[in-house]
C-alpha cells in the first residue's frame, strides 16, 4: 500500500485497449474490461463483480466497497451468488445441448467488490438465497446499533437506514442489553465520532491513509467492542477530514459544523463550485429557506474525484454574513435605484477621457463577468489588472492559487501578465493625476498600495463589492453583488476547465448578480446589447473570446470542459 | 339543475297544524333536562382521543422529551411547526441527552389539530391534548414557543425512559453515558 497521496486524475497512465470479457448480471449479458484501473495508484486490477454490476446497472447493496478506495471486503452486505464456465475433466468447456457453455453454479456466495469475473460468469443478485444473505448480515449489524435515527445527523442519507427498509426486521431477536461505547469522542478539530453507531467498514480508515497519507485513525479491541479510534494522543486533523463524514455509510462520523444544524431531508441540493482555490472542486451546496448549510464535495473524476479539502468546504459563513453589502449607494452614501445609478455611472464614463480610468476585477469573478469588464475596458482604454491571492499548495488538491478564477481573469484580458504587476502602475497614475475613475470589482484597494488618501484623489470611484471593507466606504457608488451562492456563471479552474455553477440562495436586499447590471452598463455606455440570460452571456463569449470558442453553456453539462491552455 | 319547488298538499297549506308542531316540540324541551352549556364558565369535556391543540410533554424526570429530529415539522400539512435545532454545542445540565431543540414554536392559527406531529414523532414527545379553545389578543400570541409549549404540555407517563435506561446500560458496562 502506498503511502503517497494521490488521485485518480493525477496518477493514471495513458489507457492502454484492455480486453474485453462477456458477463451475465440477472440475466442480462453485459461486457466489461477484464481489468479496471485501481482508484489510486492505476494499476490494472482485475474487473470485480460489482463493477460488473454496476455495468449492468444492478445495485448490490454495499457499506465498505467505496469505488475510489481500496478494497477491504469486511462487510459482506454485497454477499451474491454466481456460477462459472463449467470446464470438463478434459478441460474444455461443457456444453449444454444447444451448444451454450454449461454454467456450474457456485455451492457458496461470494463478497461481489472484492471477486474477479471470468468470462462466461453469471451473477445472481436477486435470488432467494442473496436476500436471506443480506438479511443476516444486516440483522448483524443491527444487533448493537443504538438505532438513534431521531437524533442521528445521517438520518435521511443513512445506508443502514435504507437497507434496513429493504432488508431488515422490524424487531430485534436480541434481547441482551447492547453493547455501549463511547458516544461523542471528539476525534479532531471537525470531527465527533459517535462509536455506537459505526459498523465498522473501515472506509475512513483507507480514506485517510490511502488518499491522504495520514494514518490517523484504526480500530481497537475485539469482537463486538471492536472500537474506531484516532491513534493514541494524536488528532484527526488533516486538511481532508470531513471526507470521512461523507463516505462512512453511516452516522458514525459526525462534522462539528454541521452538527444539529438541519435535518438533511430539508436541504434543497444545488450543484456548484468551491471558490477557495484554483482546483474548482465540483461541490453541493445544501440549502434551506435561503441559508447555506453546508457544502460537499460532487464527484468529478476530471477535478476532484469524489473529495475536497476541509478549508474549502467551511468556507461559507461569509455569504449569510449578517453585515453583507445590500444597500445600493451613490455619491454621498445616498439611496439610488439601480437604473438611476447605471445611468449616472454610465454618463461619468462617457465623460472620462480615454485613458484616464483603471479597472480592478477579482479572480474570484465568473468568466462572464470578466469578459463584461473586459469590454468596458477596452471602450474606456482602461488599464486593468485583477489581484493574485497567494497561498500553500498541498499535494492532493488544494492549489497554491487560492482565486478560484485566475485562468478566466487571464484568459478575458483582464489580469496583467504576471497578475497584479498593473497595481502598482494605477496607483501611480492616479497619484500623477492621470487617472480620475477607479472601477473596482471584489477587492479591498486599500491593501494594495492604494491608501483612502490616494483613492481620495479620484474624481469617481465605482465599487462593486459583496461585504464591507475600506475601499467599500470610500466609493462614490457602490453596486451591491452576489456571491457565487445566488448567481450562474463559469470559472476556469487552473487546468483549464470551464465549469459552471447554479445558484443556491437569493441575494441580499439590493444586491445584483454582477453580470446583470454590467450587461445594462455596458449598454448605457457603448450601446452594445448583449445577452441579459447567462446562457445567452456565456454563448455569446464563447464567440469572441478565442480560448472559449466551440463551447457552449449547455454544453458544460454538470462536469464542465477541458479547454487547452 | 333546476329543483322545482315542491307544490304544498291541502294540509300543509292549512298552515295552523304546522304551527301547533312547533309549540308540541317548545313544550317538550320546556319541560326537559337542560342542555345548553354556560360556555366559557362551563367547559365542554371532550371524550379520550379528542385531537386538540399540540403540545410537548416532558419524561418522569423532567426533561424535554423532544430530540428535534424535525419530522413533525416535515409531516405538518399546513407548516404550523417551526423548529431551531441545536447546533453542536451540547449543554452540561443535559445530562446524556444528546440533542433537544432550541426553539420549538406552533402557530396555532395555522395548526389544523391533524395529528400528524404525534403520529410521526418517534420520541412520543408531541401529543393532542384536549385543549380546542385558543384565543389571544394577536397573531403573535398563538404562536406557542418551546417554554409555553411545554408547559402546556405537562408530564407524560412514559414506559420507556429512554435516556434512563441507556445510561445505566452504560454504566453497568463500564463507559461514560
Ligand atoms: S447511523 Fe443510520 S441507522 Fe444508525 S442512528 Fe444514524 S441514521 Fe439511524
Ligand atoms: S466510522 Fe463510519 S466509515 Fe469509519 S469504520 Fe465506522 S462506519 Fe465505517
Ligand atoms: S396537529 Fe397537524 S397541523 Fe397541527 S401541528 Fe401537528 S401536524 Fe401540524
Ligand atoms: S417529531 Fe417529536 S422528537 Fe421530532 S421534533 Fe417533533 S416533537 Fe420533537
Ligand atoms: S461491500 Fe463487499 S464486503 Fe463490504
Amino acid at each position: 500500500m502506498s503511502n503517497a497521496p494521490s488521485l485518480p486524475t493525477e496518477t493514471k497512465p495513458a489507457p492502454a485497449p484492455v480486453e474485453k470479457i462477456k458477463v451475465r448480471v440477472d440475466g442480462k449479458e453485459v461486457e466489461v474490461p477484464k481489468t479496471t484501473p485501481d482508484p489510486l495508484s492505476g494499476r490494472p486490477l482485475p474487473t470485480t463483480m460489482i463493477q460488473a454490476c454496476n455495468a449492468a446497472r444492478v445495485d448490490v447493496p454495499h457499506y465498505c466497497y467505496h469505488p475510489k478506495l481500496p478494497v477491504a471486503g469486511n462487510c459482506r452486505m454485497c454477499l451474491v451468488e454466481f456460477g462459472t464456465a463449467a470446464v470438463g475433466q478434459d478441460r474444455k468447456p461443457v456444453l449444454n445441448p444447444d451448444g451454450t457453455s454449461k454454467i456450474s453454479k457456485s455451492p457458496r456466495p461470494a463478497i461481489a467488490c472484492a471477486t474477479p469475473v471470468s468470462p462466461g460468469m453469471e451473477i445472481y443478485t436477486n435470488t432467494p438465497a442473496v436476500k436471506q444473505m443480506r438479511e443476516g448480515v444486516l440483522e448483524f449489524l443491527l444487533i448493537n446499533h443504538p438505532l438513534d435515527c431521531p437524533i442521528c445527523d445521517q438520518a435521511g442519507e443513512c445506508k443502514l437506514q435504507e437497507y434496513s427498509v429493504e432488508y431488515g426486521k422490524s424487531e430485534s431477536r436480541f434481547v441482551e442489553p447492547k453493547v455501549h461505547k463511547p458516544k461523542h469522542v471528539d476525534l479532531g478539530p471537525r470531527i465527533v465520532l459517535d462509536d455506537e453507531r459505526c459498523i465498522l467498514c473501515t472506509r475512513c480508515i483507507r480514506f485517510t491513509k490511502d488518499v491522504v497519507g495520514d494514518d490517523a485513525l484504526g480500530i481497537v479491541n475485539r469482537g463486538s467492542y471492536n472500537t474506531l479510534t484516532a491513534y493514541p494522543g494524536k488528532q484527526f486533523d488533516n486538511n481532508y477530514t470531513l471526507n470521512t463524514v461523507d463516505i462512512c455509510p453511516v452516522g458514525a462520523l459526525t462534522s462539528k459544523d454541521f452538527r444539529f444544524q438541519m435535518r438533511v431531508w430539508f436541504l434543497k441540493e444545488t450543484k456548484s463550485l468551491c471558490t477557495s482555490c484554483a482546483t474548482g472542486c465540483n461541490i453541493i451546496i445544501g440549502s434551506r429557506e435561503e441559508k447555506v448549510y453546508r457544502y460537499e464535495p460532487r464527484e468529478n473524476d476530471a477535478v476532484n474525484s469524489s473529495w475536497m479539502c476541509d478549508s474549502g468546504r467551511l468556507n461559507y459563513k461569509w455569504i449569510g454574513r449578517a453585515d453583507r453589502l445590500a444597500k445600493l449607494q451613490g455619491p454621498g452614501s445616498s439611496a439610488i435605484g439601480w437604473s438611476a445609478a447605471l445611468k449616472e455611472i454610465s454618463e461619468k464614463l462617457k465623460q472620462a477621457a480615454k485613458g484616464s480610468t483603471a479597472l480592478i476585477a477579482s479572480a474570484r469573478q465568473t468568466n462572464e463577468e470578466l469578459y463584461l469588464l473586459g469590454k468596458l475596458a477596452v471602450k474606456l482604454g482602461a488599464m486593468t489588472d485583477s489581484v493574485p491571492r497567494p497561498g500553500e499548495a498541498d499535494k492532493l488538491l488544494l492549489n497554491a492559487d487560492r482565486n478560484p478564477n485566475s485562468l478566466g481573469a487571464r484568459l478575458t484580458g483582464i489580469s496583467a501578465d504576471p497578475m497584479g504587476s498593473n497595481l502598482p502602475k494605477i496607483a501611480e497614475a492616479i497619484k500623477s493625476g492621470r487617472i480620475k475613475t477607479l472601477i473596482v470589482f471584489g477587492e479591498d484597494v486599500t491593501e494594495l498600495g492604494m491608501s483612502p488618501d490616494l483613492l481620495g484623489m479620484l474624481q469617481t470611484l465605482i465599487v462593486s463589492d459583496i461585504l464591507p471593507n475600506a475601499t467599500t466606504r470610500l466609493a462614490h457608488y457602490l453596486l451591491p453583488g452576489c456571491a457565487h451562492a445566488e448567481k450562474r456563471g463559469t470559472f476556469t479552474q487552473t487546468k483549464g476547465r470551464v465549469q459552471r455553477f447554479m445558484k443556491a440562495v437569493e441575494p441580499p436586499g439590493d444586491a445584483r448578480p454582477e453580470w446583470e447590471f454590467l450587461h445594462e452598463l455596458i449598454l448605457n455606455t457603448t450601446g452594445q446589447d448583449g445577452y441579459a440570460s447567462i446562457e445567452g452571456l456565456f454563448n455569446q463569449m464563447a464567440g469572441e473570446v478565442p480560448a472559449f470558442k466551440d463551447l457552449s453553456w449547455a454544453g458544460l453539462g454538470d462536469s464542465g470542459v477541458s479547454i487547452p491552455i | 339543475m333546476i329543483v322545482k319547488r315542491k307544490k304544498l298538499n291541502f294540509w300543509e297549506r292549512l298552515y295552523l297544524p304546522a304551527i301547533i308542531g312547533g309549540f308540541k316540540v317548545t313544550i317538550r324541551h320546556f319541560f326537559k333536562k337542560k342542555v345548553t352549556m354556560q360556555y366559557p364558565e362551563e367547559k365542554w369535556v371532550v371524550p379520550e382521543g379528542y385531537r386538540g391543540a399540540p403540545y410537548l410533554v416532558k419524561d418522569q424526570e423532567g426533561r424535554t422529551k423532544c430530540v428535534s429530529c424535525q419530522l413533525c415539522e416535515f409531516v405538518c400539512p399546513p407548516k404550523a411547526i417551526r423548529i431551531a435545532p441545536p447546533g453542536p454545542g451540547g449543554s452540561p445540565e443535559a445530562g446524556n441527552v444528546e440533542k433537544a431543540p432550541k426553539e420549538f414554536e406552533i402557530n396555532m392559527l395555522r395548526c389544523i389539530f391533524c395529528g400528524f406531529c404525534q403520529e410521526v414523532c418517534p420520541e412520543e414527545a408531541i401529543f393532542l391534548l384536549k385543549d380546542y379553545s385558543l384565543t389571544g389578543t394577536s397573531r403573535q400570541e398563538l404562536i406557542y414557543d418551546k417554554e409555553k409549549l411545554l408547559a402546556l404540555g405537562g408530564v407524560h407517563q412514559d414506559q420507556i425512559h429512554k435516556w434512563k435506561q441507556k445510561a445505566d446500560e452504560a454504566l453497568a458496562q463500564g463507559v461514560a453515558p
